[in-house]
Formats: structure tokens, sequence, C-alpha cells
């Protein structure tokens, strides 16, 4: 092995070719660095954005395929449905002007509903011999693959930009977001296999929830894919909502609750509302908070609609959540996810001890995607 | 995405030029390295030797980079397992996941333990590995 007298004898100063040979190519690197170590810098970035835009290529490629397989294993259709899937993963919808701000919520819930109503409409188009919860279940694998194109689309703008501009903090700042933009592509990646399949996700931990305490007992359809049982519970008289399952779908969960506070003339005394919530590293997944507000994600209509009745009728409105990473929300549940859903049941059955009479009635809504879920 | 995994990433033909420059050089390196110890030289022999082992263990741990990335490029997901149970006997059967499978389905199956058209699908989960778990925990 190399001595120090050895290592010494490359050194500037001594009288070795070897040693005039390393020092001209130490300062050429170093002049090289000085005028382009930033611009070395980013095509490191411009490689490693590359690198990550071909995975999330061949996720959206992954995608389509797997949605015009299913479709066609399913819908049995009589023409080749890969133009109207491609188009549906162009489609968009604009959210209404904020400029005004009153009525918003009413003009948002609008545009949703058009939405919805479309997209079924698509979907019954591309599969015709699919039935309801088989076409839920495509609208769900179509909007994974949907939004796995649009995660690639705005990725590859920002890269194309940052190439042609050559601008440091254009590619700096995608390959500063990129770990959570694959992380959150690679969630949409394998929710596609599951909503094809439709197999229960990690977000329906509050729709399982209510399908654990409304089993056995006679369901109602109320509002849009939202069924309500009653259920005795602790001695008093619960109304359970989920959406209905076990096709992929999440209802108005927000609206249902406004109708059964609205049909018993406000008398509510608790109002307790489950979902899956984003945990922070570090927490376990499966774990269960609880606390004060309306757990509902998404837009806020429904949010909304169940703050605006529960202010009206003064309904305290509690809400338990089961922790879960983006990435186990639209993927298969986890065993953690599932356990967890007894124990929110017994946080259940102690709050309403706690917090009610005997006799009283209460509401208790499961929120999230139903699929893989029945009642 | 079975055929995710089949699918590999495009490796820079650059990059593969200066790996195979690399250990040629290094190959050379270690020749010289040889040569100059035949000759009675060690200084220049252990100079070369340890610039051509260092140069080739570099340049081939690079190309095995390179390897491993494309072999990492599936989504792997645990199996998902069903779990059917007799409502009336409360005999357990757990199973892998068929399309058409839902939590609370009643199946058209006999339980085998008391022959009774009683069976419905309890569970269906997966089960993550405990390293992944470890992994997910970080520090704690």
């Amino acid at each position: 092995m190399l001595t120090i007298q050895q290592v010494a004898q490359v050194l500037p100063g001594q009288d070795n070719v070897l040693s005039w040979v390393l020092q001209i190519v130490f300062l050429g690197i170093f002049v090289v660095f000085m005028f382009y170590g930033q611009r070395i810098q980013m095509y490191i970035m411009i490689r490693e954005v590359e690198g990550s835009l071909f995975k999330l290529r061949m996720m959206r490629d992954e995608g389509r395929k797997s949605a015009i397989k299913t479709i066609n294993e399913i819908g049995k259709p009589q023409v080749d449905p890969t133009a109207q899937v491609d188009r549906f993963l162009e489609y968009f919808a604009i959210s209404p002007v904020d400029l005004d701000p009153a009525g918003i919520i009413w003009r948002l819930e609008h545009v949703l509903d058009v939405q919805d109503l479309r997209l079924k409409e698509d979907v019954k188009l591309m599969a015709p011999a699919a039935d309801a919860t088989q076409i839920n279940n495509l609208e769900n694998t179509l909007e994974a693959a949907l939004m796995l194109n649009i995660i690639y689309k705005v990725i590859r703008h920002y890269y194309l930009l940052g190439k042609k501009t050559l601008s440091l903090y254009i590619i700096m700042q995608v390959q500063m977001i990129l770990p959570l933009i694959m992380k959150e592509a690679e969630a949409f990646a394998s929710a596609l296999k599951a909503f094809e399949l439709g197999q229960p996700i990690g977000d329906g931990a509050g729709a399982l929830v209510a399908a654990k305490l409304m089993r056995n007992f006679e369901k109602t359809k109320i509002e849009k894919d939202v069924v309500v049982a009653k259920v005795p519970l602790e001695g008093r008289t619960a109304y359970v909502l989920k959406a209905e399952g076990p096709g992929g779908n999440v209802g108005k969960p927000g609206e249902a609750i406004k109708q059964v506070i609205e049909q018993n003339e406000g008398k509510i005394s608790l109002a307790i509302v489950i979902d899956a919530a984003g945990k922070l590293e570090g927490e376990k997944t499966g774990e269960v908070a609880e606390g004060i507000g309306v757990a509902i994600g998404g837009p806020g209509v429904d949010k909304y609609k169940v703050e605006e009745t529960a202010l009206k009728y003064k309904v305290p409105v509690n809400a338990i959540v089961i922790k879960e990473d983006v990435g186990d929300a639209v993927s298969p549940m986890r065993k953690e996810i599932f356990d967890a859903a007894d124990s929110v049941i017994e946080r259940i059955k102690r709050l309403i001890r706690e917090r009610t009479k005997e006799g009283d009635f209460i509401i208790i809504a499961g929120v999230g995607n139903s699929i893989g879920i029945g009642q | 995405m079975e055929a995710a995994a089949s699918m590999t990433r495009r490796i820079s033909p650059f990059l593969l030029a200066i790996l195979m420059i690399a250990f040629v050089l290094s190959l050379a390196s270690i020749y010289a390295g040889f040569e100059a110890y035949i000759r009675n030289n060690s200084s220049e022999g252990s100079l070369y030797l340890t610039m051509g082992m260092t140069t080739l263990i570099i340049s081939t741990y690079l190309w095995l980079q390179t390897r491993k990335h494309m072999l990492r490029f599936g989504m792997g997901m645990e199996p998902l397992n069903t779990t059917v149970e007799c409502l009336k006997c409360g005999f357990k059967n757990v199973r892998d996941f068929q399309r058409g499978d839902y939590i609370f389905k009643h199946t058209e199956d006999q339980c085998p333990k008391c022959n009774e058209k009683t069976m419905t699908i309890g569970s269906i989960f997966r089960e993550v590995k405990e390293k992944e778990k470890a992994r997910e925990a970080g520090y704690s």
C-alpha cells in the first residue's frame, strides 16, 4: 500500500511527471468548477428530474393500459375504448370564480355534481355491460389514471421549461419537491390495482367503522350514494351513515348529515364523524386520535354543510381519525388500519356514554371511499 | 404493474462510455503496477496498483448501481388476504383476495365445519412486513 513518502511524491513540488499531470488536472477541475459549477449542478438536477419523469411516464402509461384492459374485460364495449379513455385522461374541471366568495360553496357543489354525472355517463358509455358497482370502480380507476397523467404532464412542463431556459431555479424547485410528488404518484399507481379489482383502500377506514356498526340492521338510502341505519348503541339511538358500498364511492356525507339533523328537527345530542387522516412522519399507521370539528376531506362542500347545520341547531360535532399516510390512503387497506376500526368503535361508545344521556339521538358518520366495503 | 418490473430505464451512453474508459484505464493501471513491481520499482508499482484498484472498484460500483436502479423500478405491493368466516360456528378461512370479494359479502360457500351456507367475508387487508414497518417508524 501507499506510504506517506509515496503520496508526497505525487504532490506539487516534487520532481515527478505524474505530480505535474495531477497538478494540472486539479487546477483544470478547479477552474471548470469555478466557472461552470452551477451549470454542472443543474445538469445533475436535470438528470435526476429526467429519471423521475421516466418513472412517471411509465406509471401514466401503465395506468392508461390498465384502465383500457379493465374496461374491455368488464364493460364488453362494442368499439375500442382507447380514444374515449384518452379523452377522459385530459378531462378538467374549472373551479368557480372566487372574486366574490358569497355563495361559492353552492356553485362549487354544482360544478362537482356536473363533473360526477359527466364522468359516470362517460364510463357507462365506455363500459355498457358494467353494473353500478363496477361503474364506480371503473370511474375510480380512470380518476387515478387521470391524476397520474396530470402529475406527469406538470413535471414534464417544468422539466422542459428548466431545460429550455437553463434556469437553475426552475429545475431546483421541481427537484426539491420531487420526492413528495413521487410518493403521491406511487400511491396513485398502487391505487390503480385496488380500484381495478375493487379492493378496500385505506381511505375507507371511516366507512369500515360505520359498516361494522350498521351490520345486521336495516339500511335505507339517503341522499346521493349514502346509506343510513338506525342502530341502538349504549341505550341511545345512533344514525349510522356511510357511502354505499362495495363500489368506489364517497357519496355526499355532508348533505346526508344535514338531512338527518333536519329530519330530527335538530334534536341530535352528538355527531361523530370518523375519517382517515394524514399522519405525520414518526406516527404509526392506524393510530387513532379524537378531536372536535368535522373530519371530512375533499373540496369542502360537505364540511361546510355539516358546520352550517351543526351551528344552526347547536349540535356538537366530534371527530375521530385514523392516521395513515397518503400512500396507505389510496392503496389496499393495511391490517393496522383494519384493526383500528375496533378501537374506534370502543372510542365511540366511550364518547357517547360520556357526552350523551340514555335515549338521546346521535349521528355517527363514517366518511371515506367505500370501495370493497359492503354494509 | 407486473409489466413495470420488466421495463428498464435508458442508461446514458455518455455515462456508459465514462465507465468503460475508467474500467479500461484501471486495468491498464493495474498492469502497469505489476510491471513496475517486476522491475523492482515498488513505489511506482504501489501507486499504479492503488490507483487501478480504486478506479476498478468505483467503476464497478457505479455500474452495479445503475443495474440496481433498473431492478428497483417495479412497484411491489403485499398480497391481500381475505378472511371468510362462518356466522354460525365461527370457522375462519384465510385465502388470497379474488375479484368480487368485499367486506361483509355473503358467499355461497358451504362452511366446512357446520355445512351451513353462512360464510361471510369478515376482513380484507394486507400485512406489511416488519422490515417495512421499521423503515416507516424511522428513528423511534
